[in-house]
């Protein structure tokens, strides 16, 4: 089948505003939330599962949220770990306290006080932007380290802020097998990149990106910086503390502060500039990405390092791991800034005119 | 005092930033690097040529570490920077969050992640100062000193290179505008090499003091994301800013754990710093001597 | 410069009424630190004319619209519009009023095609909140669907049909400024600051421009306040002439009176004109 937009005539606005105007492509993308749905439970076994598809699933939506910060709005964030914490441990203290709370409404409400502490922290990018607000975030991040660890009322008291939840359910199903927490994960992270997308297209989009390219330019045409630049850390934090809320549930079961450290941050950040800045399919590849490059190294370089002769521990690898990672910023940051979203649709557009050349 | 060692990771900042406009996230990673460089370099060149560790080893171990900190800087400005010129703060900071990534790794790959000692002969005692005015005296390290006095000796250094030597005036240029300088025929990359070696000397330093001090660990490099607030304060483009807000973030931190740190349960030195950056981003993001941001329209 | 058609367009529209005072300008006066860009301007600007600000570079002329627009806040005097007074003014608020601009070196929103920059001049109709709006459901669809009919009638006028969906960056220079000039009319302004638009531009995109500026003014009735340097234009097309020289008014009257006011020959027109 070959890859055409031709003789797909729009008749309507409605249609040319569609998230994939390309017949090809919606097709593709239903029959792969057709497979995702009901063919990886099947096929795919429970290590992969856990260990590579729910974690991307979460991480994706967590960068989805950092991206509409940092890639369409503009407004640089190295705080997004805290959030994400702060998005778990909501969700942890009404799930434990309040008896019969629903793990949906949990997570939502963790979601919704991630937004608050989200905004409050985004005040600072009404005064500064660039470096100085990317010190306020980590200003956030720091605070949130503290606060999880010392304020025993935030986590029920336990003694070094670790938790713990278990027998997870949804309105009768128990999510007790991988499959169950994957499909659980699945369909919370499409509704909610949906709905992402659909701002994303929309007029508050808009604003955003407008906010980005010139300030002084969208408060000529009336468009707010500070309520665009709050609303922007709003929608950002909801998501990341869902996505919190479930990496703490879902795909670790006991956690404590650090698995939100400054380290996730800028794992967050790095997904998105890989994956590419102001695109939601970027965030879901840069989380491929930087779920997977771990795992193939420890397959391959054990492997390649025989080939050289030499031991590699794997405290190696982690600082192999360090170094590729480093490089392949700096070489996305100069071959292609707009990342594998960019490369994607470059990709698509030569398979449209192929076989010819132009 | 851990101030002093904030002021100079915070100098490394201030050089890089007033000469590039490049915000250096990787100062701590080069921080760590160094040390590590010395540390390990102190070890094998006794072994590798024979000599008895001493001085002249340990000195000889600086210079290395020094040539190899200049390598560094070189191959920084020459794979990395020269291809980003024209981008925009946000691309920049993340390329260095890049570099940071790349060279931690690579220095603990090279030079191991034990936690190593540096020995450059300071001694360690302690000594009592103004025991007349105070009860018992203020308890004052040695070592501290003797690292003020390196310090010091470090930043007049500089100023009189930045002030006297035209090197430095193609560098003051450089800092204000990168078009007018590439124009009037400043070697735009050649600059960028030297304030690149020159914050690795710096780096070096600080790494030196500190592992001489604490001993040379991974910690190292989170300690460069404390040093942050320090220019915040003083000012990402001054070099007394940073110095200051050295000395005012680490003493504040030491007094803040102990008058406001009980109330709040303690441990709240993680980000003191950074809440009194915040402040002073809302109310003088300046800092205390920077020069002030102007947006024009 | 030969204008013809559009100095018989301009001879047409002489023959309508042009209305009252919308824009009062009253002892305005601006400085910088110790520069002085304008000292105590005054002038009118009458509902439905064309009124063109010239003088010499440096003279004052962006300073002043950015006054009237609210990026600048002058030291001294206030702003008339449709009968209120403001002292200070910002960029959003004028917005609101129906103060609409473009400028000198273009603002447009270059991560976005052509039809998102224009759409973003319709933010402030689109009132449906964050909620609808991800759910992309009902009200918030026949919004951006309502909306995005009112651009492409702008897109029709300014004949954008074929750039749509191209990045705004990518376009050559004639068409951003026509870009710039469609997000400013999405607005439905009824004042419509133009700086320098025709800057840059060679003969043929110098004719479609003044085309188009005349056309707004004409079937929309907008006001236009517009700054220009080609005095053929200026002669041509607009209503009043205000003169600025050194941050003072020179001159200020109709085309023809201002081209045989001396002041205003010395300083700027030279002779021969």
């Amino acid at each position: 089948m070959i890859y055409r937009d031709s003789g797909h005539m729009v008749t309507s606005y409605r249609a040319d505003q569609q998230i994939f105007p390309v017949l090809q492509d919606r097709w593709a993308v239903l029959g792969l939330i057709g497979f995702a749905i009901a063919g990886v439970p099947l096929l795919a076994d429970e290590y992969v599962l856990r260990a590579v598809l729910i974690p991307f699933l979460i991480l994706s939506l967590a960068a989805v949220g950092v991206n509409i910060l940092v890639g369409y709005c503009g407004q640089i964030s190295l705080g997004s770990g805290a959030f994400m914490a702060v998005g778990a441990y909501a969700a942890y203290n009404l799930f434990v306290r309040v008896p019969g709370m629903p793990l949906v409404v949990a997570l939502l409400a963790g979601g919704l006080v991630s937004t608050l502490v989200g905004v409050f922290f985004g005040i600072p990018s009404l005064r500064v932007r660039g470096l100085y607000l990317a010190v306020a975030t980590l200003a956030a991040q720091f605070f949130c380290d503290w606060a999880f660890l010392r304020i025993k009322w935030l986590t029920n008291n336990s003694i070094s802020g670790s938790v713990t939840v278990s027998n997870l359910e949804v309105a009768g199903w128990h999510l007790n097998s991988a499959a169950d927490n994957y499909l659980f994960c699945l369909a919370v992270v499409l509704v909610l990149c949906l709905g992402a997308k659909n701002l994303v297209r929309g007029a508050v989009g808009r604003e955003w990106m407008a906010i980005r390219d010139m300030d002084v330019a969208a408060s000529v045409i009336g468009i707010q910086p500070t309520s665009v630049k709050l609303s922007a850390f709003a929608v950002s934090s909801f998501l990341i503390g869902v996505a919190g809320g479930l990496w703490a549930f879902v795909h670790l079961g006991s956690w404590e502060p650090s698995a939100f450290s400054i380290d996730r941050s800028l794992q967050l950040l790095f997904m998105v500039i890989i994956g590419g800045l102001g695109s939601i399919m970027g965030s879901f590849f840069g989380a491929a990405f930087i779920v997977l490059l771990p795992l193939l190294l420890s397959r391959t370089l054990p492997a390649a390092s025989g080939l050289f002769g030499f031991e590699l521990s794997t405290a190696a690898n982690s600082h192999a791991e360090s170094m590729i990672f480093g490089a392949l910023i700096v070489w996305f940051l100069i071959v292609e800034p707009h990342g594998l979203a960019r490369l994607w649709s470059l990709g698509k557009r030569r398979l449209m005119l192929w076989p010819f050349a132009h | 005092m851990a101030g002093m060692l904030y002021s100079l990771i915070g100098l490394g900042f201030v050089l890089i930033f007033k000469a590039s406009g490049v915000f250096n996230f990787a100062q701590g990673a080069l921080v760590l690097f160094a040390a590590l460089a010395l540390a390990r370099l102190a070890e094998w060149i006794p072994k590798w040529s024979g000599m008895s560790p001493g001085a002249l080893s340990t000195t000889l171990a600086f210079i290395a570490a020094a040539a190899i900190m200049f390598l560094l800087a070189w191959l920084i400005e020459r794979l990395v920077l020269r291809h980003l010129v024209n981008q925009d703060a946000a691309t920049l900071v993340m390329a260095t969050l890049g570099v940071a990534y790349f060279i931690d790794g690579m220095g603990q790959a090279i030079f191991g992640s034990d936690i190593y000692k540096i020995d450059i002969g300071m001694p360690k005692d302690p000594i009592f100062v103004l025991a007349d005015y105070f009860q018992g005296g203020i308890l004052v390290n040695k070592e501290d000193l003797y690292a003020a006095l390196i310090a010091t000796a470090l930043v007049t250094a500089l100023s009189l290179f930045f002030q006297l030597t035209s090197t430095g005036r193609a560098l003051r240029a450089v800092a204000d505008d990168h078009q007018a300088a590439q124009s009037i025929g400043i070697p735009l990359d050649r600059i960028w090499v030297i304030v690149w070696c020159v914050a690795g000397v710096v780096a070096l330093v600080a790494g030196m003091i500190w592992g001489s001090k604490l001993g040379v660990q991974f910690s190292l490099s989170i300690v460069a994301l404390r040093a942050l607030p320090v220019v915040i304060l003083g000012g990402l483009t001054s070099v007394p800013g940073a110095i200051l807000g050295g000395l005012i973030i680490g003493v504040g931190e030491k007094l803040s754990e102990v008058y406001v740190g009980p109330f709040l349960g303690g441990g709240i030195e993680i980000w003191f710093a950074y809440a009194l950056a915040v402040a002073f981003l809302l109310i003088r993001p300046q800092g205390l001597f920077g020069e002030k941001i102007i947006n024009r329209v | 410069m030969n204008l013809t058609d559009t100095a018989f367009i301009a001879s047409q529209r002489a023959q309508r009424p042009v209305g009252e005072v919308i824009l009062d300008v009253r002892n305005i006066s601006l400085s910088f630190g110790g520069v002085k860009a304008l000292t105590d301007i005054s002038f009118d600007v009458r509902e439905g004319e064309v009124r063109a600000i010239i003088g010499p570079n440096g003279a004052g002329k962006s300073s002043m619209l950015n006054c009237i627009n609210g990026v600048y806040s002058p030291q001294q005097g206030e702003i008339t519009f449709r009968g209120k007074t403001f002292k200070q003014m910002n960029p959003g608020q004028a917005a609101r009023l129906g103060i609409a601009r473009t400028f000198q070196n273009l603002a447009l929103f270059k991560g976005m095609s052509v039809l998102d920059n224009i759409m973003t001049g319709r933010n402030l109709r689109m009132k449906s909140n964050l909620l609808l709006q991800a759910l992309r459901l009902g009200p918030a669809e026949r919004e951006e669907i309502r909306n995005r009919q009112f651009v492409e009638h702008i897109i029709d006028f300014l004949q954008l049909q074929q750039h749509r969906k191209v990045p705004v960056g990518l376009l050559p220079y004639g068409l951003q400024k026509r870009v710039d000039l469609a997000r400013a009319l999405a607005l439905e302004p009824q004042v419509l600051l133009l700086d320098e638009p025709m800057a840059g531009m060679n003969l043929e995109e110098k004719q479609d421009m003044c085309r188009y500026v005349l056309d707004v003014n004409d079937e929309f009735g907008t006001t236009v306040v517009l700054i220009e340097h080609d005095m053929g234009v200026v002669m041509d097309i607009s209503d009043r002439v205000v003169v600025l020289d050194y941050g003072k008014k020179i001159g200020d009257g109709t085309p023809s009176q201002v081209a045989r006011d001396p002041e205003v020959i010395k300083a700027y027109l030279g002779t021969g004109h």
